[in-house]
């Protein structure tokens, strides 16, 4: 229902949809090697956009530009510009870890902190934020609501993260990125490691979660990206081949590539 | 469709698809092409085994529905692999209407030679368009088999053809009954028997549309002759 009305309200808004972040000639480099060439696309506010592509396409290395995590690693750099609502993010004195809590991460394999439930999830906000015992209580619960967990995991908030299934992991480490109220969670292959059952939890958390989020979401599954997403992006080799409406891209793309890779043909 | 995929299960169940489709509108043709003999021989025999063989026609179409269920929810086709399967579900509707129409004319005969009705009205435009109308389905199903959107919009172009053909008729249909109220009855089973062939160009100019839906990604339907002629083209 809220998808529906979602997509109602995008279509009566026409042009005037607002950009979360837009990204123009951005190129990125691993040490000599060129892994994205020239990208220019626009990430729409509240909306999800999905990047689709064979593996090493970059999809995954652009998802990790927009919170620079790739500045983790050595000899990783991009150039061009990143804007965060305005903001060029590639700026060198960017505070990484105030955009990081902004622009936050779910990557494929769970990740829960070894610590209890309760723990994964205050640990981020206690970074930020300096919150009273019944101030942190709430928001625990609210994250944990926000990635529709709060029932399963209630009555066990002391016991590790490590004891939840990968799916509800999967979910406490959303309710971890959503805790610290970012505006963007980046999605790297979310249910890659999971269940359909636990798929299609998160997929209907993600629809959920656009009403207040950004979401950009990287998946292999073409079919998760139809079902999920309002503009989708297929990449080839570094570069974006096509981005638009995912109902548009998914019965009629423009580009023959795009066309060849959805409908699983050879070029 | 030029390109593989990587399932050449898929392939197969796509041409399959296709084939089976373009095997039911050969069957449809068939069928028409037959109606048509019984019409102009006036022959009772001929419009029974169309009346029999519209069971085949039925049963194809059940059967052509459930592949495409069936390919639907193994290979959740997208694209133009879906507007194909999508076109497929569609076009045999056409196809089995046609072949309803086909029946129908079969049967009007029938009543026609039971009535002792023979053509003392001139019924040239039936018999011109009956051609006209087999033709266009024939064509109509050569293009969906080569994607080819150009000859799928002379099909559509045609059926205007068909449809002047048969006003023109009713014009002489009414007048031959202000002058005869004797021949009313004859001719009221005349216009549903014309009026049905005029329904079988209005199918295969379907079916042509399709083509264009599938080649092009344009739904070409209810929009003016000039558009589909440069969707078709583009």
């Amino acid at each position: 229902m809220n998808d529906s009305t979602q997509s109602q309200a995008h279509q009566s808004q026409g042009g005037a949809a607002k950009n979360a972040i837009e990204i123009r000639n951005m190129n990125f480099y691993y040490g000599s090697f060129q892994g994205l060439k020239d990208i220019n696309m626009d990430i729409e506010e509240k909306k999800v956009t999905a990047f689709i592509g064979p593996s090493g396409c970059g999809k995954s290395t652009l998802l990790r530009t927009l919170n620079r995590m790739y500045d983790l690693y050595p000899g990783q750099r991009a150039e061009g510009e990143i804007k965060f609502y305005g903001h060029n993010i590639l700026n060198k004195k960017e505070d990484l870890n105030l955009l990081r809590s902004k622009i936050g991460m779910v990557f494929q394999k769970p990740t829960p902190f070894p610590m209890s439930i309760y723990d994964n999830i205050a640990f981020g906000v206690r970074l930020y934020e300096n919150l009273s015992k019944s101030e942190m209580d709430e928001r625990v619960e609210w994250a944990l609501n926000k990635a529709a967990l709060w029932s399963e995991a209630k009555d066990k908030l002391n016991q590790s993260g490590l004891s939840l299934s990968g799916g509800q992991q999967q979910r406490l480490c959303i309710a971890r990125g959503v805790a610290v109220k970012p505006s963007v969670i980046l999605l790297d292959e979310p249910t890659s490691a999971l269940d359909p059952i636990s798929t299609g939890k998160i997929e209907e958390l993600i629809s959920e979660l656009k009403s207040d989020y950004t979401i950009a979401i990287v998946t292999h599954n073409m079919q998760q990206a139809a079902r999920v997403s309002d503009y989708s992006a297929y990449m080839y080799l570094g570069s974006l081949v096509e981005f638009g409406k995912t109902d548009e891209l998914f019965i009629k793309p423009k580009r023959k590539e795009t066309e060849d890779y959805i409908t699983g043909r050879f070029g | 469709m030029p390109d593989k995929h990587l399932s050449s299960q898929f392939d197969a169940d796509l041409n399959s698809l296709c084939s089976r489709l373009l095997e039911m509108g050969g069957l449809v043709e068939s069928q028409i092409a037959t109606a048509m003999r019984g019409f102009t021989q006036m022959d009772v025999e001929i419009c029974n085994t169309v009346i029999q063989n519209e069971k085949l026609v039925n049963d194809m179409e059940i059967q052509i529905d459930s592949d495409c269920a069936e390919l639907i929810a193994r290979r959740q086709p997208i694209a133009r692999d879906l507007r194909l399967v999508m076109a497929v579900s569609k076009a045999i509707t056409n196809l089995e209407r046609a072949g309803d129409e086909a029946e129908r004319v079969a049967k009007r005969t029938i009543k026609l030679i039971e009535a002792g009705a023979s053509h003392n009205i001139n019924v040239a435009e039936i018999r011109l368009s009956g051609q006209m109308a087999i033709s266009l389905l024939r064509r109509s199903l050569d293009a969906f088999a080569r994607l080819d959107t150009v000859a799928a919009a002379e099909v559509v172009e045609e059926d205007r053809q068909i449809d002047e053909e048969f006003r023109g008729f009713v014009r002489k249909l009414i007048s031959y009954m202000m002058e005869d109220p004797h021949t009313i009855s004859i001719g009221l089973d005349m216009l549903t028997i014309a009026k049905a062939i005029e329904r079988i160009g209005d199918h295969s100019k379907n079916i042509a549309e399709f083509v264009i839906y599938i080649a092009k990604g344009e739904d070409v339907r209810h929009i003016p002759h000039e558009e589909l002629l440069r969707a078709a083209k583009e």
